[in-house]
């Protein structure tokens, strides 16, 4: 790999990370919300999808994108709040009734989505933050999405919000312990409720992205599981918004290595590199989770610390 | 439930043909047992039907029998090559009363088709794919396939003459034999306009990954590619993610033409319903249906999409005559060939229906990129 070849594959990088990394952001963000409140919702996926399907579908009808991306959001809104009630009912097992979630959406996406797959819907547009640059590839690299930006925008203001106001304190609290959220006199239920349906408004704004901008058309297979990833790199990022940027950041860099080591004509083992990102994932989950203080960082009220 | 219902069916069926043992239906030969009845035609898809590949080229064929009298068409889509394909086709026989079942997606054949063939020998079965083997294989089973790689070698002739990077981006999905034919040809095709063009290909690794496939559109183009084709289930982000970067396309499996009004060349289709119609006027006559149908641009079983505004008039002049040159079964692979190792792997003239052509396991000389 000679030096200009290298560059080809960093820009890819680069490019790849600004581009694929948006839904991760959104939905690791809604997951980082609800678990914050101590409630776990893995039906994001399902969002997702919906998102993707209802913004696409919105988008066509009304004519206007951002139109999509706000019903997206709310369709969201609907299904995180729908997992919030169900899950307030007693002896109600988070986690369950998120998978069931999972296949709901995605279910009444595919049902609902059917004639929305042919035609053409009027697409987000990006910044074109590389018009200093006369190579084309760092130009395209650089066109961004403002969803991009906002996401970023929302975990500065999640990461400042939980650590700075009397909203965030409660939510913290709840997801810390539910005892000392009730003695202040907070409704446990309803700020987990809250909680889900923001998150999961967040999660169908991801799922606009993935139909409105990249890769830009609704299809059954748009998803392809990058919802549940998402849910797995709040994990990996320890319920810090920032990190979750991060970490959406790098899983979108290191799943542009696979193609664009093929393009310069590194070819052999594609496979592997095509798994790059999830390897990745696993060996960092590994080194952050091994360290004592990481132990701490899991809200105590979630059923997956109990 | 769908499974109980149909199992309690089977089984009040094998009673009563152990009951009336000797009688007619049992007895005669296969596919004639309902020749006087209307014809069903049951049609199972992997993925949507509307999914601007593999499944819409089906769906389009199936619609156009939909208009022949007689014919009845049930479809059935999204049915994932499982234990549910073969409930899928048990329902289109018990519930529907289908005559023919055809199995479009490739994972279906081994074991479902060939174990409900034996369950419901009165009804045929016919998979999209080369796969039905006359020794071993039940005979009310078979196969039918198109030689897309004839249209493939069309896209490369016009995209020979439609590039001017000579660099071919092709985004593929598994290195198979169909897959790695289509690349070849279009190779061989570009090469016969334009001996300096090259391809360059990747492998995404599934059949359908949308985000991957729109990446690797992205790395062929910053590469230096400026015409992109695919062989993936569902081209649709392929040929949008080459118009918005203002690269020129050509299609697969079905027509893409409306995706890319600025940079769509032509594109390589199936066209199914010749042999649809095939097995149809069959059925209707009573006769026994063909176990194994091959077909080409000889035998009008291909076509290629109507040229976009990415062609050029040199090109569209060049890719008519290459269709007429195939229609008369000029051969595509001419020897000798090597493979982008150095390796001879072509040394005479090969037949385009050629069985060895079908166990292709290399990429020709002049292809960037690796099968491992």
């Amino acid at each position: 790999m000679n030096h200009s070849e290298l560059f080809i594959v960093l820009i890819a990088m680069i490019g790849g990370a600004i581009r694929v990394s948006t839904p991760f952001m959104f939905v690791a963000l809604g997951e980082t919300l609800t678990e914050k409140s101590g409630r776990i919702n893995l039906g994001l996926e399902g969002n997702l999808v919906l998102g993707a399907m209802v913004a696409y579908a919105g988008s066509y009808t009304t004519g206007s994108a951002w139109l999509g991306v706000l019903m997206a959001g709310c369709s969201g809104l609907v299904l995180g709040a729908m997992h919030g009630y169900i899950c307030k009912l007693p002896k109600v097992n988070d986690i369950a009734v998120g998978i069931a979630f999972m296949s709901f959406g995605t279910g009444l996406a595919f049902f609902f989505g059917k004639p929305y797959i042919q035609p053409l819907a009027p697409k987000l547009q990006a910044i074109p933050l590389g018009f200093w640059s006369s190579d084309p590839n760092i130009a395209q690299a650089l066109q961004v999405n403002p969803l991009f930006f906002v996401g970023i925008a929302l975990a500065i203001f999640m990461w400042w919000a939980l650590a700075n106001t009397r909203w965030g304190l409660i939510v913290r609290m709840t997801g810390d312990s539910a005892a000392s959220a009730r003695a202040m006199g907070v409704s446990v239920d309803l700020v987990r409720l809250l909680a889900t349906a923001v998150g999961g408004f967040m999660a169908g704004v991801g799922g606009a992205f993935l139909s409105l901008y990249y890769p830009g058309s609704w299809n059954e297979g748009l998803s392809s599981g990058q919802g549940l990833m998402a849910v797995a790199l709040v994990i990996f990022a320890r319920w810090d918004p920032i990190k979750c940027v991060y970490a959406a950041l790098l899983f979108g860099a290191a799943g542009a290595l696979g193609p664009s080591l093929q393009s310069i004509g590194i070819s052999q083992g594609y496979y592997f590199f095509n798994a790059a990102p999830y390897i990745l994932t696993l060996f960092i989950m590994i080194a952050s989770a091994r360290s004592k203080s990481a132990a701490r960082e899991v809200p105590g009220e979630l059923s997956l610390a109990k | 439930m769908n499974k109980m219902t149909v199992s309690r069916r089977s089984i009040l069926k094998t009673g009563l043909k152990a009951g009336a043992a000797g009688l007619a239906a049992s007895a005669l030969p296969f596919g004639l047992a309902r020749a006087q009845s209307p014809i069903t035609l049951g049609a199972v898809y992997v993925g949507p039907r509307d999914d601007f590949g593999w499944n819409q080229a089906h769906a389009v064929a199936m619609d156009i029998l939909k208009q022949v009298p007689g014919v009845t068409v049930i479809e059935e889509e999204n049915v994932p090559e499982t234990d549910a394909v073969a409930q899928s086709m048990e329902s289109m026989i018990n519930l529907d009363g289908a005559n023919l079942i055809l199995a479009t997606s490739f994972g279906y054949y081994k074991p479902f088709v060939v174990e409900t063939a034996k369950k419901y020998p009165d009804v045929q079965f016919r998979h999209a794919a080369p796969l039905w083997n006359a020794d071993t294989d039940p005979k009310n089973a078979g196969s039918y396939f198109c030689y897309l790689n004839q249209a493939h070698y069309v896209d490369g002739v016009a995209a020979g003459l439609c590039t001017k990077s000579n660099k071919i981006g092709f985004v593929a999905a598994k290195p198979i034999p169909s897959v790695l034919s289509n690349i070849n040809s279009v190779l061989l095709g570009a090469k016969s306009t334009n001996p300096d063009a090259t391809v360059q290909v990747i492998f995404t690794g599934e059949w359908s990954l949308p985000v991957r496939e729109a990446e690797a559109a992205n790395a062929l183009i910053d590469a230096g590619c400026d015409v992109i084709t695919c062989h993936v289930d569902s081209p649709k982000v392929v040929i949008q993610t080459a118009e918005s970067r203002g690269a020129k396309s050509c299609g697969h499996n079905a027509s893409q033409a409306p995706l890319a009004p600025n940079g769509f060349i032509t594109g390589a289709e199936y066209k199914w319903e010749t042999i649809y119609k095939i097995y149809a006027d069959d059925l209707a006559k009573g006769e026994e249906l063909p176990n194994f149908i091959a077909g080409g641009y000889h035998n009008d079983m291909l076509r290629n999409t109507a040229y976009g505004a990415g062609a050029t008039p040199e090109a569209m002049k060049a890719a008519d005559a290459a269709i007429e040159g195939l229609k008369a079964k000029k051969p595509i692979y001419v020897g000798p060939l090597k493979d982008n190792k150095g390796n001879v792997v072509i040394e005479g003239t090969m037949d385009n229906y050629d069985p060895v052509l079908d166990g292709m396991n290399y990429l020709l000389e002049g292809v960037q990129g690796s099968i491992t």
